[in-house]
């Protein structure tokens, strides 16, 4: 009888230990859970997060044109991605610029792969997110005048030759990884690359009628505001999640990107507050945002006195680039793309090779703890990103220009506003 | 009749209306509107882009007065919407050549 019992119980003992080395072994379920958390949080940040931001700065009878743009970025984004993004940015590496197209419409690639501790899928998936919220960034600068019949095939053109092709660099195997430069959750992938890119093409479009004479009023800084919350909420899936993990690196990331956004909002609310003696919302969610930007490319590197730092000079860095030297340079980058996500991710850029502390993330050790390549190894990445980035949506510009016959909208379609005479809609029924 | 015309700060709407009701007017139209005469407007920024707002929101109010009590009106307009600051607005009186009620169809002061 005892012998039946003890066959029985160690006969059950096995069962429950054999589990856990079942054939989905490296799969970390506590990984997978806050990987696919995060991935649903980033997703947010562009139909909702960045669409309000950008939507409350628009001039109300350009609104849901914004909000459109916004939109369909991200579905585009979502579509390209999963037909052949994920494979240029992430297949097996050839010779340090691309991926190949061998998981094309994610073909090889089933419910028991694995990247890491997670799913492959969910990997993917994450990753996706990321390229949707890219192109929609750029639309920031050009707002009011664009046709979006040349914004849709600019963004599928965009996310498949700029977007990929960087994201592989970094994080898919591609040469600037290998070079060492560090870019925890995007500072060159995503934010220095969309910045260039806006420019770029806010520089092609040419500027909005009216510009620098006619008042050009945010159709509701409410908006903004809430936009920029929901932005900081998804943030903490951007960067926190991008250690692909639930550990420490990921909780100390979640640290610094709040502390650099808290420092962010306060900076450029107090430099606004000297400068025009008022301190506006606008300038509070704008410096959030700012010092979110400026961590992104540090997040999983950088300990908690540097994120004071850099969020601190991420909110004077925006107030300046947006407040003086866009008027001063004349250019029209209408949200402050380049103002906001250019500079301030490029700032976010060189303080990893200044900060990186090999005590958080020994992937990663900056300047002030001895390493003064690490700078340099920046600088090259940061060159490369904008240098590509620039040249590439140059590329794409001129092919969406023959595509789409031309890039803007008339002259009546403007000042009629676009949500009348693109979409045949209003905002607001007031 | 009179038709009077009175622009004020949007604050005084319900002082102004409830002194009307006091004597004996009850009805009346308001329009928000804007505006301006001596009153300056201000300056609002938005990420370093200065703009001038020129315009002021006000309260149009109308209403229409039998002959009688016109005087009476204006006076009691003044007094309530006065806070004796640049802005407080204008008052217009102007002739009203026939009233009519839709769902009777009385006409003239009947009608008012």
């Amino acid at each position: 009888m005892k012998r039946k019992i003890m066959f029985i119980m160690s006969f059950v003992l096995w069962i429950l230990t054999t589990n856990v080395f079942a054939d989905d072994a490296t799969i970390n379920s506590g990984d997978t859970a806050w990987i696919i958390v995060s991935t649903a949080l980033v997703m947010m940040m562009t139909p909702a997060g960045l669409a309000l931001f950008y939507g409350g700065m628009s001039r109300t009878k350009n609104l849901l044109n914004t909000l459109a743009m916004t939109f369909v970025s991200y579905c585009i984004g979502s579509i390209i991605w999963v037909m052949w993004g994920y494979s240029l940015a992430f297949g097996p590496d050839i010779g340090g610029i691309i991926g190949a197209p061998t998981h094309l419409f994610m073909n090889g690639i089933t419910v028991n792969s694995v990247s890491g501790t997670i799913p492959t899928f969910v990997f993917a998936l994450f990753q996706m997110t990321f390229a949707g919220i890219t192109v929609a960034l750029i639309l920031g600068s050009i707002v009011d005048r664009m046709k979006f019949s040349a914004w849709i095939i600019f963004s599928m053109l965009w996310v498949t030759v700029v977007y990929c092709p960087i994201a592989h660099w970094a994080w898919g195997g591609g040469w600037m990884g290998n070079m060492g430069a560090l870019d925890f959750a995007g500072g060159n992938v995503v934010h220095i690359n969309a910045g260039v890119a806006g420019l770029v093409l806010s520089l092609f479009l040419g500027k909005r009628l009216g510009y620098g004479k006619e008042a050009m009023f945010p159709s509701s800084v409410t908006l903004t505001a809430l936009g920029a919350a929901l932005l900081w909420f998804g943030w903490f899936g951007f960067n926190a999640g991008s250690e692909l993990a639930a550990d420490g690196i990921a909780a100390s990331a979640f640290l610094v990107t709040n502390t650099s956004a808290s420092m962010g909002a306060m900076a450029w609310m107090l430099t606004e507050w000297v400068v025009n003696r008022k301190p506006t919302v606008l300038g509070i969610a704008s410096g959030a945002v700012a010092g979110l930007v400026a961590i992104t490319p540090a997040a999983g590197f950088v300990n908690l006195p540097s994120s004071l730092v850099i969020g601190a000079v991420a909110g004077v860095l925006g107030f300046y680039c947006v407040a003086v030297l866009k008027h001063k340079l004349g250019y029209d980058d209408s949200l402050d793309a380049f103002g906001v996500h250019g500079m301030c991710g490029l700032w976010g850029a060189l303080a990893t090779g200044i900060f990186a502390s090999p005590y958080i993330n020994e992937a990663g050790t900056g300047l002030i703890y001895g390493n003064i390549g690490q700078l340099w190894i920046q600088i090259v990445s940061i060159v490369g990103t904008a240098l590509y980035s620039g040249v590439a949506t140059i590329v794409v510009i001129l092919i969406t220009q023959l595509l789409a016959s031309g890039l803007r909208v008339t002259k009546e379609e403007e000042m009629q506003g676009l949500d009348n005479a693109l979409h045949g809609e209003r905002a607001f029924e007031l | 009749m009179k038709k009077i015309e009175a622009i004020i700060k949007p604050f005084k709407l319900e002082e102004v209306k409830d002194a009307l009701n006091a004597i004996g007017i009850q009805g009346m139209t308001i329009t928000e509107v804007k505006g301006y005469g001596r009153q300056k407007g201000h300056k609002e920024i938005y990420r370093g882009a200065e703009y001038m707002v020129d315009f002021i929101p006000k309260i149009k109010m109308e209403i229409i007065v039998a002959q009688d009590i016109v005087d009476q009106a204006i006076d009691v307009i003044m007094k309530a919407a006065n806070t004796n600051t640049i802005g407080d607005g204008k008052l217009f009186v102007l002739p009203v050549e026939q009233v009519i009620r839709v769902r009777t169809g009385e006409k003239g002061e009947e009608a008012i």
